[in-house]
């Protein structure tokens, strides 16, 4: 009896085994022929803000440059800002694609990061309620802050805050801190609730709650037009709301980052930067939102169409008065040359950007 | 329109036209888990055939720990592996991260305490008269053990489905140690995860259901199968 038994347990364990045998040879098959079939590609990692994944931007971004660099195969890792950051930090994004100045120029002096280029803007925009009970609609940043915090104090409005550690947070702590007023301080206070999420998800908490929050421009349109959401825009523009997306490569010079691919970074920073790669930020969204979701940089910087504008994103966004200070550049000057196609008419307003830039640079490489 | 009701009407298009991203995302799913629960088996068998037929020190202590790891936050073992494999970590050299390798070493840790302690109780409610038996017709260990495990075969296969279906619905290890990668690691749960966060609710519902129908398809499978055997 025990042979029988035997036997036949056997062959049903034999059966398992082989049929274990075959699946991962299979698994194992399928995953080899899936590599092979894409070689030598040159793999970039982008560790990036989920503000500029979400919106769709960046996979349009990627067919586009993988058409144009067949060898290059470009994997963004959709964080917030911080821990896009923090990725980078442990090597395990070649680059990274953030928006908030102030954690970048940690990134860079903490020699992270080198030849930060600044892509792209918009504004952050505060929204809430149709119905304002703070009364903020119209008013300026600071005035609408003060407004939502005595609206809250009153226990007539709230308000919702990222409360992690993305741009858009970094963005809404300056924004109290204008008015003399510190988050560690608002948490305490029962108007104010932090999500801890994405900004969707934040939105969404805002929306259930009828409460205010701070968005970026791109990730509000997304989910009003999906009628996720029917909070309105009503605090707007104004130089405290800017939001401005620098791109920064891993420094290659850094010992823990010797097998980050800094060509690879540079390759798709330069293309960025490109007319073909700021071009593809001014036509994102125009046909669906009636205005690109982020604005190009680069061309307004060519442009000059607006000098006022590009003044507030030097103050807010550069070090020591460059986009990349002297020391943070590493074999690539010529990304921050004059740009090259532009019309004569703006050629000497570009000299005077280029003054005023001048006595930085020669500052920041001095010190 | 109902998000829901939306959702199924997407779902159902979605397959039935045969959306290729949509194809693939639940290819790579399936691919990943199956593999990733398989290398869990290759060495959970073993251990739980030790800890129900055979008597050593501490054995209780190692059943207790193994059914208590069940419990295990995906996000926290994501962040340990993500640690492990990062290229920083200790085995940073291999250049795991971000790829569907990792998420497949993920979840094959993720789901080895599912199967060892589950197959364990499978192979300990085999009534040990039969093993008695089995031995006193003069069978060795390992033939035992083969009795032993023929009975409780449906039960170790259950384990594995479990474990499997843990896999496939997990949402930490495969967000932290795969990325969510369009056309690499993108699996269904960070599929559903990256489309809510995008406010594409209908679309979220309509993986969900597709997940959904996968894991009962393969639930209604084994249970016939098993009702066709005896």
């Amino acid at each position: 009896m025990t042979l029988i038994l035997s036997r036949s347990a056997l062959s049903k364990v034999q059966a398992s085994i082989v049929i274990v045998v075959i699946l991962v040879g299979a698994a194992l098959a399928m995953y080899g022929y899936s590599v092979s079939n894409k070689p030598a590609k040159a793999r970039l990692i982008v560790s990036t803000t989920t503000s500029l994944y979400e919106t769709g931007f960046l996979d349009e971004l990627k067919s586009k440059f993988e058409l144009k660099y067949p060898n290059m195969n470009v994997s963004f890792i959709s964080q917030g800002t911080g821990l896009a950051i923090q990725t980078a930090m442990r090597s395990d994004a070649d680059m990274i694609l953030v928006h908030d100045p102030a954690s970048e120029s940690q990134f860079l002096t903490g020699g992270y990061g080198v030849n930060r280029k600044i892509l792209a803007y918009n504004f952050f925009v505060v929204v809430g309620p149709s119905e304002d009970p703070a009364g903020i609609k119209g008013k300026s940043p600071s005035d609408a802050f003060k407004a939502i915090r005595s609206a809250g104090l009153d226990g007539t409005a709230i308000w919702v805050s990222r409360g992690d550690n993305s741009g858009t947070y970094s963005k809404e702590k300056s924004l109290w801190k204008g008015i003399g007023l510190d988050v560690k301080d608002l948490r305490k206070e029962v108007w104010y609730l932090e999500a801890g999420s994405t900004m969707t998800a934040t939105l969404k908490l805002a929306n259930e709650k009828r409460a205010y929050t701070l968005t970026d421009i791109g990730t509000y349109l997304l989910n009003f037009n999906n009628h996720n959401i029917d909070l309105v825009e009503l605090v707007e523009a104004g130089k405290s709301m800017l939001n401005v997306y620098s791109a920064i490569a891993d420094n290659p010079k850094n010992a823990n980052m010797t097998r980050a691919n800094f060509e690879g970074s540079m390759q798709f920073i330069r293309y960025l930067v490109s007319d073909e790669g700021q071009q593809l930020f001014a036509d994102f969204g125009t046909s669906k939102y009636g205005m690109p979701l982020f604005k190009p940089y680069v061309k307004l910087l060519q442009s000059q169409s607006d000098p006022t504008l590009i003044q507030w994103i030097s103050d807010l966004a550069f070090f020591e008065g460059s986009e990349c200070p002297q020391q943070f550049r590493y074999q690539a000057e010529d990304l921050y040359s004059i740009p090259p196609a532009v019309p004569v008419l703006v050629m000497s307003m570009l000299t005077e950007v280029e003054q005023r830039k001048a006595p930085a640079w020669i500052r920041s490489s001095k010190a | 329109m109902d998000p829901i009701i939306e959702g199924i009407i997407r779902a159902i298009d979605l397959i039935l036209t045969g959306d290729p991203e949509v194809l693939s995302i639940a290819a790579l799913s399936l691919y990943v888990s199956v593999a990733g629960t398989l290398l869990a088996c290759a060495w959970s068998i073993p251990v739980a055939v030790a800890l129900a037929l055979r008597s050593f020190h501490g054995r209780r202590i190692v059943k207790g720990l193994f059914n208590a790891l069940i419990g295990v936050p995906t996000v926290a073992l994501g962040l340990y592996l993500y640690l492990l494999l990062s290229r920083a970590g200790p085995l940073g050299y291999f250049q795991l991260l971000y790829t569907p390798y990792a998420i497949i070493i993920g979840q094959s840790v993720l789901v080895t305490p599912i199967v060892v302690s589950f197959a364990t109780g499978a192979l300990e409610s085999v009534d040990s008269d039969l093993r008695t038996l089995a031995r006193t017709l003069g069978a060795s260990d390992i033939q035992t053990y083969q009795v032993v495990i023929r009975e409780a075969f449906w039960g170790v296969v259950l384990a594995i489905v479990a474990a499997f279906n843990r896999a496939f619905a997990e949402l930490g290890v495969a967000m932290m140690l795969g990325g969510n990668i369009r056309n690499l690691t993108r699996v269904l749960t960070t599929a559903i995860s990256l489309e809510t966060a995008r406010g594409e609710i209908a679309l979220s519902i309509a993986l969900s259901f597709i997940l959904l129908s996968i894991v009962m398809s393969l639930s209604v499978a084994i249970n016939l199968a098993r009702k066709s055997t005896r």
